[in-house]
C-alpha cells in the first residue's frame, strides 16, 4: 500500500484531534486545518478544551465561549471545558442537583481524582455528541499539550476499568468507540523539527497505535529554508561582479545569517530524518514565518503552504509499504 | 547582562522560573543555577521533566534516582576551573509522587497508617490526576531545600501549567482538598440536629455511587478516613510553604518567547503577581532571533528586491538575491520581536528584561548552557554574535 493522501482523504474522519508538545503550534495549525477544510466548502467546528484564547486570537476574535461563534467563512469555534461538560452531563441525566452540590461543596476535584479521566471523558463525550448530531462536516479539537494528550485520549480506556457501572461507563464506551474508529477520528501530530519535540512525537505516535487510534499525519512546523553558503570573501567577490558597493560589515552579516540558517536547517534535516525513520506516516513541513505576530495573514500563508505540501507529497512520495495496523516501519 | 541581573544571580536566595509551555523554563533555570555556582554560590536547581539529554547532562537520568539533589562535578560546569572558590551546583528532578510519599511518612502516626494511605487507590490517583499536585510538590521541594540550609540559592523550574498562576494557589488548593471537609460532613455518623443534613447526604452519596460506582466511592471514604489524623501536620506544612512563597526573598523570574501572544501571557502573569504583591525579579525573553547587523531591515529588503530582479544576470546576482532575502527576513523578525518587549519591560521594571538569542543548535549539554550563560553576561549585540557563530562540536 502507498502512503496515500489527498485533500479529501485528509479529512475523511469527521473528528480531527490536533496534538503536540507545548508551544509547537497546535493552536495555529488547528486554525490552518480549519481554514483549509472550509475553503473546500466544509462546515468546520474548532474546539478549544483548555479555556485558552489562542484560537480566537489567531482570528482576531473575542475569547471563545461555550456557544459556538463564527470565526470566518465556514469556520465556527467554541470551547468545551471540563467544568461545563460535567454540569451538562449531570443535567442530561436528570441529576442537576448533584452537579450543583458537587460545585457548591468543592467536590469536583474529589470526583476527578477518584475517577481520573472523568473530566476528559465528559469533554470527549460532548465532542461525540456534536459529531453524532452531524451539524458540522469536520470537528477539529485543539488538544492539550502532548503529555496530557495521551492521558486525554487514554481516559476512556482507564475509566472503563475503574468505573464498572452507570452512565459514566456508558459514556466512556461511546467515546472509546469513536476514538478507535478511523473513519470517525484521527489524530494529527504537530511538532517542531527539534530533538525533544520529535522524541515526544514518536512516543505519542507509538502509544496511539497501542490505543488503536489512527494518526493521520505529522505536521512539522517552523521549518527554515536553507540559503546558499558563502564566505565573506566570496560575498565580496560577488558584489564586485555584480558591480555594487558593499561595506565589510554587510558582507559579514550576510555570511552570518546564511551560516545561521544553514546550521538550523541541518539540525532540522537530522530531526526530520529521524521522524521519517521511525514513523511510516505522511510527514508534511510548514515554513517558519518571519514575524512575531502571525494573525490571519499568517494562517492564510500557512494554509497555502499546507495545501502545497499535500500536493507535493502525493506526487513525490515513494511507494512505501505500510505495515497493516502498525505506525512503525519494521 | 545588566547589573540588575548580576545582582539577582549573586544575591537572591529563591528564584521561581515561570512561563508558558516550551519557552525555556527548564533551560534557563539550569543556566541561572550554573551562573550562580560559577560565582561561588552553592546553588541547586529543581527541574521538572527536563528533556532527556539535558537530564543526562545534569546527571539526572540514572534509574535509582530518588528526589534528593545530586552535586554536579565542577569539571562539567566549570571546565576551565575559573570559578570563584567554593561554588557548587546541584540538581534534582522533581518526582511529585515520591515527594508526596515522604510527606505522608513524615506526618503519619504509625507505619500502618503510611501503608494504608500509600496503598489506597484514591491516594495513588492524586499525584497523577489531581491538577495542581505537581505545582504543590514543586513548592514543597522548594521549601524542603530552603529549610535544609545546604544551599544559598534554590532555582525552581515550574510545570507547564494551563494558567501560570496555578502554583501560587497550589498550597491553598491542596489543603482544602485534603481537608475534605465536605466529605467528612457527608460521611459523619448521623446524630441529633445533623440527621436532616445527613439524610440528604446519604441520597447524595448514593447518587454519586450510582454515577461512578461504589468501589470508587469506598476508596474516597477510606482515604479521608485514614488521612484524618494527619491533616493537622499537613496543614501546618502547607502554611509554611505558602509563607515561603510569599516571603520577600522569593523572587519570580518570568520566562517568555518573543512572540506577541507568549509575551501577552507573560504580561498577564506579571500583572497578577504585582496585584498579589509577589516580587518579580525580572524577565528573560528566550529564543530571540539573532540580530546580525545594525543596519535597517527595510534597506536590506530593498537590496534583496533589487537583486531578485537582477537574479538572472549571473551567478553573483543570484547569490546576492538569496543572501539578501535571507538576511532581510532575519532582520525583520528580530526587529518585530524586539518591538514587542516594551510593555513587558514596563511591567517588570525596575527588574531587568534579559534577552537570550535563539541558538543555531539545541540546548542539552553544559557547553550549550555555557553559551547561553555567556549571552546573558554580554551586551546585546555581542550576545547575538555568539548565537550566530556556529558552535564548535
Ligand atoms: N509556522 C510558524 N511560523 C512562525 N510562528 C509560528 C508558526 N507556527 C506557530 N507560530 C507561533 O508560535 C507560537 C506557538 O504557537 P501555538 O500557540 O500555535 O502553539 P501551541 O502548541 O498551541 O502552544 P500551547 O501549547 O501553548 O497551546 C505562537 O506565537 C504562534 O504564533
Ligand atoms: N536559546 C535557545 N536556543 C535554542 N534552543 C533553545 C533555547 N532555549 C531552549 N531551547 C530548546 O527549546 C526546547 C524547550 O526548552 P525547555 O525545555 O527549557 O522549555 P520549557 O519551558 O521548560 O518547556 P516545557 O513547558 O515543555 O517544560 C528545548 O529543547 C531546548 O533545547
Ligand atoms: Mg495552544
Ligand atoms: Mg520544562
Amino acid at each position: 500500500m502507498r502512503l496515500v493522501m489527498d485533500l479529501s482523504a485528509f479529512f475523511e474522519s469527521r473528528v480531527c484531534i490536533v496534538s503536540g508538545k507545548g508551544g509547537v503550534g497546535k493552536t495555529t495549525l488547528s486554525a490552518v486545518l480549519a481554514v483549509m477544510a472550509a475553503s473546500s466548502g466544509q462546515q468546520v467546528l474548532l474546539v478549544d478544551v483548555e479555556g485558552k484564547s489562542g484560537l480566537s486570537n489567531a482570528f482576531g476574535a473575542n475569547p471563545l465561549e461555550y456557544e459556538a461563534v463564527t470565526l470566518s467563512q465556514g469556520v465556527f469555534a467554541r470551547n468545551i471545558t471540563a467544568e461545563q461538560a460535567l454540569l451538562e452531563f449531570f443535567q442530561d441525566h436528570n441529576l442537576n442537583w448533584v452537579s450543583k452540590r458537587l460545585q457548591s461543596m468543592n467536590l469536583v476535584d474529589v470526583i476527578a481524582t477518584a475517577a481520573p479521566g472523568i473530566k476528559d471523558i465528559l469533554v470527549l463525550g460532548k465532542v461525540k455528541q456534536i459529531e453524532r448530531r452531524g451539524t458540522y462536516d469536520l470537528i477539529i479539537v485543539d488538544a492539550p499539550a502532548a503529555g496530557h494528550t495521551l492521558t486525554f485520549l487514554n481516559s476512556a480506556a482507564g475509566l472503563i476499568d475503574a468505573v464498572r457501572v452507570g452512565p459514566v461507563r456508558t459514556q466512556a464506551r461511546d467515546v472509546q468507540e469513536m476514538l478507535t474508529d478511523p473513519s470517525r477520528t484521527q489524530v494529527i501530530l504537530t511538532t517542531l523539527p527539534e530533538e525533544t519535540p520529535v522524541n515526544e512525537t514518536v512516543e505519542t505516535a507509538e502509544a496511539l497505535v497501542d490505543l488503536k487510534i489512527k494518526v493521520g499525519a505529522v505536521l512539522v512546523n517552523g521549518w527554515y529554508s536553507p540559503c546558499p553558503a558563502a564566505t565573506v570573501d566570496e560575498i565580496r567577490a560577488a558584489a564586485v561582479t555584480a558591480g555594487t558597493v558593499m561595506p565589510d560589515e554587510e558582507a559579514q552579516a550576510l555570511a552570518d545569517a546564511s551560516s545561521f540558517v544553514n546550521m538550523r536547517h541541518r539540525l532540522q534535516q537530522t530531526q526530520l530524518a529521524r521522524l521519517e525513520d521511525m514513523l511510516a506516516l505522511p510527514i508534511l513541513q510548514l515554513p517558519f514565518l518571519f514575524t512575531a505576530d502571525l494573525g490571519r495573514p499568517g494562517i492564510d500563508t500557512l494554509t497555502k503552504a499546507l495545501e502545497t505540501a499535500i500536493t507535493d507529497f502525493e506526487t513525490e512520495a515513494p511507494a512505501v509499504t505500510l505495515p497493516s495496523s502498525d505506525g512503525k516501519t519494521a | 547582562m545588566s547589573t540588575a541581573f548580576v545582582e539577582i544571580v549573586e544575591n537572591s536566595t529563591t528564584l521561581v522560573c515561570c512561563g508558558s509551555g516550551g519557552v525555556g523554563k527548564t533551560t534557563t533555570a539550569a543556566v541561572i543555577a550554573m551562573a550562580a555556582a560559577r560565582k561561588g554560590r552553592n546553588s541547586v536547581v529543581v527541574t521538572i521533566d527536563p528533556a532527556r539529554r539535558l537530564a543526562h547532562a545534569l546527571g539526572l537520568d540514572t534509574s535509582d534516582l530518588g528526589d534528593d539533589p545530586r552535586a554536579i562535578d565542577p569539571a562539567l560546569w566549570d571546565p576551565e576551573n575559573k570559578r570563584v572558590e567554593n561554588g557548587s551546583m546541584s540538581a534534582v528532578m522533581l518526582n511529585a509522587k515520591s515527594t508526596f510519599d515522604s510527606l505522608v511518612e513524615k506526618y503519619a502516626n504509625n507505619p500502618a497508617q503510611v501503608g494504608r494511605i500509600l496503598d489506597n487507590t484514591f491516594y495513588k490517583n492524586i499525584s497523577a490526576a489531581l491538577s495542581g499536585t505537581q505545582e504543590y510538590m514543586a513548592m514543597e521541594k522548594l521549601y524542603e531545600l530552603h529549610e535544609s540550609g545546604a544551599y544559598d540559592l534554590v532555582v525552581i523550574d515550574t510545570p507547564p501549567s494551563r494558567n501560570a498562576l496555578d502554583f501560587l494557589d497550589a498550597p491553598n488548593r491542596m489543603t482544602k482538598f485534603l481537608e475534605g471537609r465536605a466529605f467528612r460532613v457527608l460521611t459523619a455518623p448521623a446524630r441529633g440536629g445533623m440527621r436532616l443534613v445527613t439524610r440528604a447526604a446519604r441520597v447524595f452519596l448514593r447518587t454519586t455511587a450510582r454515577v461512578l460506582g461504589s468501589e470508587v466511592l469506598d476508596d474516597i471514604v477510606e482515604f479521608f478516613g485514614v488521612f484524618e489524623g494527619m491533616y493537622e501536620g499537613f496543614h501546618h506544612r502547607a502554611a509554611h510553604v505558602r509563607d515561603l512563597l510569599a516571603h520577600e526573598s522569593t523572587l519570580f523570574m518570568l520566562i517568555a518567547s518573543p512572540r506577541r501572544d507568549a509575551l501577552e501571557e507573560a504580561e498577564f502573569f506579571a500583572e497578577q503577581l504585582r496585584e498579589k504583591n509577589f516580587p518579580i525579579a525580572g524577565a528573560i525573553v528566550n529564543r530571540l532571533h539573532p540580530h546580525f547587523t545594525e543596519s535597517l531591515a527595510q534597506a536590506t529588503r530593498l537590496r534583496s528586491e533589487t537583486f531578485t530582479e537582477r537574479a538572472n544576470e549571473n551567478e553573483a546576482t543570484t547569490l546576492l538575491a538569496e543572501l539578501y532575502a535571507n538576511l532581510a527576513s532575519f532582520q525583520e523578525v528580530a526587529q518585530k520581536e524586539r518591538d514587542h518587549l516594551v510593555r513587558l519591560e514596563e511591567l517588570v521594571s525596575p527588574g531587568p528584561v534579559e534577552k537570550i538569542p535563539f541558538l543555531g543548535e539545541d540546548v542539552h549539554d553544559f557547553s550549550t548552557l555555557r553559551l547561553l550563560e555567556d549571552t546573558l553576561f554580554s551586551k546585546d549585540t555581542e550576545a547575538d554574535k555568539i548565537a550566530a557563530i556556529p558552535h564548535a562540536q
